[in-house]
This record gives C-alpha cells, sequence and structure tokens, in this order.
C-alpha cells in the first residue's frame, strides 16, 4: 500500500512536482484577495485622510531655550500638592524616593523611580522653604538637599533655609521665583505679595477663593511684570494639544454642546484627606493658616481636608471645575461665559462639610452658540468622559482623542453614502505613546491620568504633566515670554469658577458685563 | 519518538479521496487564516501586542505583563508573533514542513489561550466577537491543528512531497 520515493535528491516526475504545488493556486488566490483589500482600504483612508487633513503625528512643541542661568526657587506650602510641584523642579524627599526604588524592585511595570531619574534638570536651587506646619517644613528642606534624587542611604542634608512667615521668604535675595502651593484662600494674597517683591509665581488652581481678590491679583502681576504661571497642567497634554487641530479644522462641523464631568467615589477623592498622627496646635501655626480669612478655632479636620469648608477652599469648583474648564478654554478660547447657573448639595458626604459633594454647572456662550456642561459627583466613579459635541461629529478627551464622525452630518454626507466613513468607526484617534506601558498605581492616580493630569507624552515618553508645566514657567521667566496659563487665562478661569459659585451660594443665575467687567 | 509516530501514521493511512479533502481544505484555510493575521500586522505600523498582553487573565498573566513591561521583549514578541503566523500560513497553504508548521502554529495557538482563557470569572477588556464558556475558538483551532499533525497530507498534497519524497 505504500509507495516511498524519494524527494528533493531522488527522482521527481512531473505528476509527483504537481501534486507537490497543487495548493499554490490557494496562495494565488490570496494574494489577489490581499492586494484588492489593500487597495481598497487603501483608498478609503486616503479619501479620509484627504477630507480630514489630520494625522497621528504629535503635535509640534518648541524647544526649550538655554539654561545656564539658574533660577533660585522657594516654596510655600509643601502638603500632597505642594510636594508634587517640588517634584517637578527635580527634589523629593528620600523617603519618597526609597518607598519608590523598593516598589521598582517588587514590581518591574512600577516606572515612578526610573520615570523621576530621567526627568530632565531644571538648573534650579531650593533655597527656601514656607509652611505652617513643622513635619510638612522638614520634608521640604530635606527634599531641597536631594539634588542627586537618592533615596534614605545617600545621607541628604537641607539645601533651604526655612521661613517662618511667607512674608519674611519673599524677601530673601537668594530667590527669584516662588511655588505656591497652599490652600486656597491665601493664594491671592501671597500672589500680590510676590509680585510686589518681584518674585516670579506659580501658583496652583483655583486662582482664587473670593471674587474681590481675583481684580487686585490680576492688576498686581499685570503692574509688576512678573513671569506668572497658574497650576492647569492639563495645558501640557499632548491630545489638548492635537484636539485643538482637530477643532480648527473643523472635523466637529457646528460645536454646540461640551459635556465635561467629574468622578470620584473615595474618601480621599473627596478630601476627607487622612489627619497625621501627632498634628497638633504645638506644631502647626493655626492662626498663620487662618489668617484674616477665618475665626474657627484650632481644628485638625479643617486643617487637613481644607477643601471642605468656604473660608479655605472653593470645593469642586476651584479643585476640578477649573481643571475641566480650562482644558476647554485652552481648546475651543471660549473666555468668560455670558451666563452661570450652578446647583448640586451635600448628597453623601455628610461629614459637616459646607461645600456640595454633587455639582453641576451650565454656562452659556451665545456668542459662540454652545453650552459649556459640567456635571460632577464625589461619590459615583461612572466616568462621563469629556465630549466636545458638533453637527458634524463628536470628539471624546482624554489621554487619548477620539474624533466620531455624526450619523447625520452634513459634511460627511456624501463619503458615509459612499463608504468611505462608517458612523460606526472613529474618524480620527489619537493615543499618544500607545506603545509605552502605564503603570498608574491607585485610584486617584488612575482618575488623574485618564484625564491627562498626571502624565502625557513626549516623543512617545511618558512625562509627569506637573513638570512640564513647571518646565515651561521656568523657560519664560529665562526668556521673558508668557507661559500657557498665564495671568489672562487666569482671570477667565477665576471669574467663571467665582460665577459657578456665586450662582449656587446665592441660588441665581449670574451674568457677566464685559464692558464693568463684573459679575451681575 | 516523534520520528516513530511519523513512520507509523505514514504505514496506516490511506485515506479515501473525501477524507482527504475534508483534510487538505482544513489545513489550507487554517493557513489562510494565519497568514492574513500575520500580513495585516506586519503592514500596520501601529500594530503591538502590548494591549493584548496586559489584558492577560488567570495564572500566566504575570509573564504575559512581563513581556509588555520591557519595550525591548515586547519588540521580540512582536516579531516573532508576526513572523510566526506568516511562516505558519505559508507552511500550512503550501505543505511545507507541514508537521513543524502546525506544532508552530499549536504553540502559537497555545499561548493565545492561555493568556486569555475564557474560565469563568475572568473578564477582559477587549471584547469577544462571541459567547466562550472554557472552549473558544482558538482551542478550537488549536486542536485541529492537532489533528493535522496526527493526519498529515504534505506529502500527498505539498512541497513536502518534493522535499521529502511521496506517501500515497
Amino acid at each position: 500500500m505504500e509507495n516511498d520515493k524519494q524527494g528533493l535528491f531522488g527522482r521527481m516526475d512531473r505528476r509527483n512536482m504537481l501534486k507537490g504545488l497543487a495548493t499554490v493556486p490557494f496562495l494565488g488566490a490570496f494574494a489577489i484577495g490581499w492586494w484588492r483589500k489593500r487597495r481598497k482600504d487603501h483608498y478609503l483612508q486616503h479619501s479620509l485622510l484627504k477630507e480630514i487633513g489630520m494625522d497621528a503625528s504629535a503635535p509640534v512643541i518648541p524647544p526649550s531655550p538655554s539654561r545656564d542661568k539658574t533660577i533660585r526657587l522657594g516654596i510655600i506650602g509643601y502638603g500632597g500638592r505642594g510636594a508634587h510641584l517640588v517634584r517637578g523642579t527635580g527634589f523629593a524627599h528620600p523617603e519618597l524616593i526609597q518607598e519608590w526604588k523598593e516598589a521598582a524592585l517588587i514590581n518591574s511595570d512600577d516606572k515612578r523611580y526610573e520615570d523621576f531619574l530621567s526627568q530632565e534638570d531644571l538648573n534650579v536651587e531650593l533655597n527656601g522653604v514656607c509652611d505652617v506646619y513643622d513635619k510638612r517644613a522638614e520634608r521640604a528642606l530635606l527634599a531641597s538637599g536631594n539634588t542627586s534624587r537618592e533615596g534614605t542611604d545617600a545621607g541628604i542634608t537641607a539645601n533651604a533655609r526655612r521661613y517662618r512667615t511667607y512674608q519674611e521668604l519673599l524677601q530673601a535675595d537668594d530667590i527669584d521665583a516662588v511655588i505656591i502651593g497652599t490652600p486656597d484662600h491665601w493664594h491671592a494674597q501671597m500672589t500680590i505679595d510676590a509680585a510686589r517683591a518681584g518674585k516670579h509665581v506659580y501658583v496652583e488652581k483655583g486662582m482664587t477663593r473670593i471674587l474681590e481678590e481675583t481684580y487686585t491679583m490680576v492688576d498686581a502681576v499685570k503692574e509688576s511684570g512678573i513671569c506668572f504661571q497658574l497650576g492647569h497642567q492639563g495645558r501640557q497634554t499632548e491630545s489638548y494639544l492635537k484636539a485643538r487641530e482637530v477643532v480648527e479644522k473643523g472635523l466637529l462641523g457646528d460645536i454646540n454642546l461640551i459635556e465635561v464631568c467629574t468622578n470620584r467615589n473615595t474618601p480621599n477623592g473627596a478630601w476627607q484627606y487622612k489627619i497625621d498622627d501627632g498634628a497638633g496646635p504645638h506644631n502647626i501655626d493655626w492662626e498663620q493658616f487662618s489668617g484674616p480669612y477665618s475665626d474657627h478655632p484650632f481644628s485638625l479636620e479643617r486643617f487637613f481636608r481644607w477643601r471642605c469648608w468656604w473660608d479655605y477652599g472653593t470645593g469642586l469648583s476651584g479643585d476640578l471645575f477649573t481643571h475641566e474648564y480650562d482644558a476647554i478654554n485652552q481648546i475651543l478660547d471660549l473666555g468668560i461665559p455670558y451666563s452661570v447657573v450652578s446647583s448640586g448639595g451635600i448628597y453623601f458626604f455628610k461629614d459637616g462639610r459646607e461645600v456640595p459633594d454633587v455639582w453641576q454647572v451650565t454656562c452659556e456662550y451665545p456668542q459662540r452658540d454652545l453650552t459649556l456642561l459640567y456635571s460632577a459627583s464625589l461619590a459615583s466613579s461612572r466616568n462621563r468622559g469629556k465630549v466636545i459635541m458638533g453637527h458634524d461629529g463628536h470628539m471624546q478627551l482624554g489621554n487619548s482623542l477620539t474624533v466620531w464622525p455624526d450619523r447625520d452630518s452634513t459634511r460627511y454626507e456624501k463619503m458615509i453614502e459612499r463608504g468611505i466613513i462608517d458612523p460606526e468607526k472613529p474618524l480620527f484617534n489619537y493615543i499618544p505613546g500607545k506603545k509605552n506601558v502605564d503603570a498608574v498605581s491607585s485610584a486617584t492616580e488612575a482618575y488623574f491620568a485618564g484625564r491627562g493630569l498626571l502624565y502625557t507624552y513626549r516623543g512617545g515618553k511618558r512625562v509627569d504633566t506637573t513638570h512640564l508645566h513647571i518646565k515651561e514657567w521656568l523657560d519664560c521667566i529665562r526668556t521673558g515670554q508668557q507661559p500657557s496659563c498665564n495671568i489672562d487665562q487666569g482671570f477667565q478661569e477665576a471669574i467663571t469658577a467665582q460665577m459657578a459659585i456665586i450662582s449656587y451660594r446665592e441660588n441665581k443665575k449670574v451674568f457677566w458685563d464685559p464692558e464693568q467687567q463684573k459679575i451681575i | 519518538m516523534l520520528s516513530l509516530l511519523t513512520c507509523i501514521s505514514l504505514f496506516i493511512m490511506k485515506y479515501s479521496k473525501w477524507q482527504f479533502t475534508a483534510l487538505l481544505l482544513l489545513r489550507v484555510l487554517i493557513g489562510w487564516h494565519f497568514l492574513y493575521e500575520g500580513l495585516v500586522k506586519l503592514v500596520n505600523p501601529d500594530w503591538s501586542s502590548i494591549g493584548y498582553l496586559l489584558d492577560s487573565k488567570w495564572i500566566l498573566a504575570g509573564f504575559f505583563h512581563s513581556l509588555a513591561a520591557n519595550p525591548a521583549v515586547l519588540n521580540v514578541v512582536d516579531f516573532l508573533n508576526v513572523w510566526g503566523l506568516i511562516i505558519v500560513g505559508l507552511g500550512l497553504i503550501l505543505g511545507v514542513f507541514t508537521r513543524i508548521s502546525a506544532i508552530g502554529g499549536m504553540v502559537l495557538l497555545g499561548f493565545y489561550f492561555l493568556s486569555h482563557p475564557p474560565f469563568l470569572n475572568l473578564e477582559y477588556v477587549l471584547p469577544s466577537e462571541g459567547s466562550y464558556l472554557i472552549v473558544n475558538k482558538t482551542l478550537l483551532e488549536l486542536i485541529s491543528l492537532w489533528v493535522l499533525c496526527l493526519f498529515p497530507t504534505g506529502r500527498i498534497i505539498g512541497i513536502d512531497r518534493i522535499i521529502f519524497g511521496v506517501t500515497e
């Protein structure tokens, strides 16, 4: 039954050759199918790209200027955010570095140490530290000496001097610029005093706590000519820069509704921050913390969870609405709304707080024919993203960007008919650094990362947006240029946030009078 | 051991016309599928296995995640996967080194299955196009390749006939 014949080295007749190659036609059929499919895909893609005029390349970022001159910094307020800002300049507490180093040994996906080591050297010195809480001031002092980014075994010692009051820090000759990471109630006065002392300012958002101080702050910054940057690090998010290109190319058609949101569902996310063991009136300068803004007696809860009270912060408005607003303002140049209505309540975190935990803001822009809608819950993590809706398409935004064509679009009607555009598929997708691995650990970190508030990408590499935002500020100090979130952008942010707060607290619709520059 | 099995199978196999046609079609069509999967990835400059690897679940998830964690390793994985698919595809269609191709295909499918087994309580980010419980199409394709190993056709219709000689 078996009839084994020799192979290559033996006799091979024509019949055997044909049988040997009998399946080659399948390959031919495959090749034809492949070629036709490729040709169709190529045609569709080419037609589409011609129509939308976008490509997936990263937006162009201008190169940094020379950093020959060292900038000497002071930090006012070294809490959680202040410490992050100082890390953005290149200084971290040795204990934190140690923790990251050890975490990286256990989990190779944990890139925090590696990322921090590769963070660009900005040629700065940290010479002054001011914090009303001794423990934090001491941590800042130790961080200031950690120029080599070492862990606890390197014997790091302090470099900066501690100042008991921020006014004393502002008088120091060896400080050119200050980073203000205090609670919101001090932002305006500290910026005003710093500007008058000729120090450049990087201040955290929300820019101001109450309306009146917004005007004096803006005047002081403009009169002094200092370089001012407001801490909306989302300005550095690559996908937002790309989003601007999408809007400019008109891919969305007439934009009429923008929906932005905040969704968190943890005590930490709702500002129930940890209260340090051992903290008390003996190591917290309560009088200086309160300033002229509050006469409430000493309270650990108010000190650590200040965002929950109007005396110190503005709740969702300054903390999170401003980030969302600024992201959209950066893409669309919306400016101050014509009118604002807001509503909400304390519906979940009934812990004695004054600020709402569920809150909605409707901003009308009749001159732009659009509405900006902000909707927030601190007690549900159902995230609804950031969506810009137009007649021809809508754009979903986070760290990545997706543009969807509208099935009833006028612009794309013919292309949908011809099958070039499929309304069920994205028109354009931009995922920066998509070949890289993200190791985002905590839920809060994941939340920020998804909103482009923690990391972004430069040249396909993951970078901390806070670092980039501080870097831009320092570069502008050196060149005399204006940073992306300057005082004019800050003014628009602050007024919009104040309109929302006033509307909520006074339970009324408020309007902006551009002639009088007043809220009415 | 394997070569002994080969000898035995060569001796005992005598397919009817329809049995042979079915086996040959199965071989060519699986080859087609592999080849297309490989080429599609090859021509897409943005393709990477990273998302798939990171979405891995079950006891081998740590291993698959570690492959994704290192860009150099990831590049090697991507390269081996793309060219593995193409070579296996060509091998099965043309019947060249058919048995090795089938085994290579089983190894690839084994990795895909073990990285994303459709077991109870495992949920994936990447959606699946069908409904599966324990058994999915990857597993079926893997077992089909096993069948093709046990019922070889490459030396009847295939370049193996030219290289290694004929089995009729």
